[in-house]
């Protein structure tokens, strides 16, 4: 077991070694860079360097840059910033290293300039992530990591780590928005000898991958949050509850948590404290509804994921009935920087109501997509134009999706809203995790909706009626409006199915269920409409709202009609083709092969 | 959540298996909420989970038939239906189904005797209908395991299975 000064000594043996280490190269190895062909150039990057005691390779975390990867950083002695190569091959290796490293030149054909993605960005929940190798706990320590559990140990009370993150303002990042403060007083101030510390990783909606992120890039700063909220309340054990479909993040975590339990950070009598604190793992098996608080407890306990009513709340009765926090990766990931730095600090960025910065998962029709962590308050304007640099191929702008399933669309005109948690409820979205979708003027925003509710109705886990049987008549009205045979009638009863089942659904997953198609009715209306009365779909998405034709620039090249799948055009050579559109099935298979851009779509 | 389909596939389990799935569950019986580690674990064992499997479970741990049942239906990622070492998925997306993808699977179902979601009694194939796989320029399209085949035709099933069965 490792005393506070063993500790301390490998923090300074690790810092020398790194920053006399002439070139350190680090490989982005999560999840993201690997699917990238990562492996390959790392291993042809740990081939070259072979037996040189000037270069070493290591592997890291999520950069933030998925269009660029694979990347690498190569940090040398002397300088205070890395060097960024991107879109790497096992040949690109050898390029980079005759060039960089014997030859003391940046090797131009890869370089990358990330300052303009990484300027407006503040990293804290990420400030590890790209930058240690996540497998490898003396890193994280040279870091400063663990010295806030030790500050903890010794020399806070458990209301005084309260009272931190009561003044930090510090709130709940997985969706809703909870103050984590306020969530640990009440654990605390529970009766009971047992209770529960747990980290909800079960990620689920489509589009985000923070928490993933976290867990491959930085697991040691979750679990060192861990322990510090297990001596806040009074639990000697806590569960990582992490979905199966993240292998790496359970490999990693798993590592952390041994290389932890060697160095007596976390187990029995910690940095020879007397607390004692244990962490296991647990996979989830493929249930959304999973990220729910209660639901998650109920799936640790080893029974169907199923939400229980509330009151009595976790913080009173969890986790096998006993007094439970829970909180997300990304939270966690905050606080033993909260705990070193103050909480001043932490609660000197952001807005009014909500403090330090969030991680987002930008994705769809964005230039850079890409995992930035932003200030709160920033608009989405900065993060849109400035770090995603606008829409690609010239489109315009016509959403932005944050919630995932729980969250609405934020329509252009919104764009200058300060991003924290209440504005975003204003013009209801929510939060959520952080999942950021861009979506264009080819998007169909019915269809959106659409897809959302399918997405719902599927993991609705069947428990209370007005989710399961609300969810699928709410997609069941969907379906009419986008083929085409709603009227305006089933419009307002869908929307006040909406309210309904906000109003009496069990659980988070149901409540905001209908927020998707919501939103969209509030700011797209006029695209419903379309369907509604024009029978028309605005974007071309909806395949029985839409057909084919042929223009005049049609030449007769006859290859539409070869391609065609179901023979529905005609037409003989150098002659104008024609779609007959009762045999077509508008799989587009015509016009994306079309040379002369004749084929249209109305 | 899951649809649940109970396969016909006789139970094949082998006492190394089963001896191996106990030892785990003896450890495992001592967590706290065992139910969902002993299935995981059990699954990665047996590939999937059968009455017979889920039976064990209920043994070692003294829980019911009904909860393990309960939650291995409950769950996504469990399935009760052993998956074949070869995984047939005929796309039935729009285009396909023009094409013809209806009477491919029912020309598979007829020669492997099985229904679609089912897989033979030697565990060698599974049979899966699938939503469109993208590539409806050459339909009907069907699948096995990694490999796309294209254009297939009703006459051409015969031959698939024969070239499937020629690599064992």
């Amino acid at each position: 077991m490792h005393t506070i000064h063993k500790i301390n000594k490998i923090k300074e043996l690790t810092q020398e070694a790194l920053a006399n280490k002439k070139y350190r190269i680090v490989v982005g190895l999560a999840t993201c860079g690997i699917a990238a062909g990562a492996m390959p150039v790392y291993e042809a990057f740990k081939k070259i360097a072979k037996g040189s005691t000037d270069v070493s390779v290591t592997q890291t975390g999520c950069l933030g840059m998925c269009k660029l990867e694979p990347m690498i950083q190569i940090y040398e002695a002397g300088k205070e910033k890395p060097t960024t190569y991107v879109k790497l091959t096992a040949a690109a290796a050898e390029e980079i290293f005759a060039t960089h490293i014997a030859g003391g030149k940046i090797c131009d054909k890869y370089y990358f300039d990330e300052s303009v993605f990484l300027a407006p960005q503040y990293r804290i929940a990420l400030r590890n992530c790209g930058v240690i190798d996540p497998e490898n706990i003396d890193e994280y320590i040279a870091r400063d990591g663990y010295q806030a559990l030790h500050k903890t140990l010794t020399e806070y009370s458990q209301d005084d780590i309260v009272n931190t993150l009561l003044a930090s303002g510090l709130r709940g990042r997985g969706g809703g928005g909870f103050p984590t403060g306020l969530k640990w007083k009440f654990a605390k101030g529970s009766a009971g000898t047992k209770k529960y510390v747990c980290c909800n990783a079960d990620e689920g909606d489509p589009g985000a991958f923070m928490d993933r992120s976290v867990l491959e890039g930085d697991p040691h700063a979750v679990i060192e949050a861990m322990v510090i909220a297990g001596y806040t309340i009074g639990a000697d054990q806590g569960y990582v509850y992490v979905r199966a479909e993240y292998p790496i993040a359970v490999k990693r975590l798993n590592i952390a948590i041994e290389q932890a339990k060697f160095y007596g950070l976390l187990g029995k009598n910690i940095l020879n404290t007397g607390i004692d604190f244990d962490l296991e793992i647990r996979l989830g098996s493929g249930a959304f509804v999973c990220g729910e608080e209660t639901a998650l407890m109920t799936s640790i306990e080893g029974k169907r994921g199923e939400p229980r009513v509330r009151p009595p709340f976790p913080a009173v009765k969890g986790l096998f009935g006993k007094p439970t926090i829970l909180n997300n990766v990304e939270t966690y990931a905050n606080i033993p920087q909260i705990v070193l730095k103050g909480a001043e600090w932490f609660s000197g960025m952001g807005t009014a109501k909500s403090k330090g910065t969030k991680v987002f998962a930008l994705g769809g029709k964005i230039v850079n997509t890409g995992l930035v962590e932003i200030p709160m308050g920033t608009t989405l304007r900065q993060v849109i134009d400035g770090i995603g640099e606008g829409i690609p191929n010239g489109k315009k702008f016509k959403a932005a999706q944050t919630g995932g399933p729980s969250g609405g669309c934020i329509p252009p005109e919104h764009f200058d809203i300060p991003i924290d948690y209440d504005n975003l409820i204003s013009i209801g979205s929510m939060m959520g995790s952080g999942g950021l979708i861009v979506m264009d003027e080819d998007n169909c925003m019915v269809d959106i909706a659409k897809f959302f509710l399918e997405f719902t109705k599927d993991e609705s886990c069947g428990k209370c009626t007005p989710c399961r049987i609300g969810t699928t008549r709410l997609l069941e009205y969907l379906e009419k409006i986008t083929s085409g045979k709603a009227t305006l009638k089933d419009l307002d009863e869908m929307e006040e199915l909406c309210y309904y089942i906000k109003d009496n659904a069990l659980c988070g997953l149901g409540q905001t269920a209908p927020n998707p198609v919501l939103s969209t009715l509030r700011y797209f209306k006029d695209e419903y409409i379309s369907h509604v009365v024009d029978k028309k779909c605005p974007a071309h998405v909806c395949k029985n709202l839409l057909q084919y034709k042929i223009t005049d620039k049609c030449v007769g090249c006859t290859l539409c009609a070869k391609k065609c799948p179901v023979n529905a055009i005609t037409g003989t050579l150098k002659t104008k083709h024609t779609i007959d559109t009762d045999k077509c099935i508008k799989c587009g298979i015509c016009a994306d092969n079309c040379k002369f851009k004749a084929i249209i779509k109305e | 959540m899951s649809k649940i389909k109970l396969t016909r596939v006789a139970f094949s389990g082998t006492a190394v298996q089963e001896k191996e799935l106990r030892e785990k569950l003896s450890s495992i019986k001592l967590m706290d909420g065992a139910l969902m580690p002993a299935l995981q674990a059990a699954q990665t064992i047996y590939g999937y989970l059968p009455i017979e499997v889920q039976q064990i479970v209920a043994e070692e741990l003294d829980v019911s038939m009904e909860e393990v049942f309960g939650v291995a239906t409950f769950y996504s990622q469990f399935t009760l239906n052993p998956q074949g070492k070869y995984q047939i998925s005929v796309c039935l997306g729009t285009a396909c189904y023009v094409k013809g993808s209806g009477e491919i699977i029912r020309a598979f179902e007829e020669q492997l005797g099985i229904k679609a979601g089912e897989c033979t009694p030697d565990g060698k194939f599974s049979l899966v209908e699938t939503r469109c796989i993208g590539c409806c320029g050459l339909a009907p399209v069907l699948t096995e395991n990694e490999r796309v085949y294209g254009k297939v035709t009703v006459d051409d099933v015969k031959a698939i299975i024969a070239e499937i069965n020629a690599k064992d």
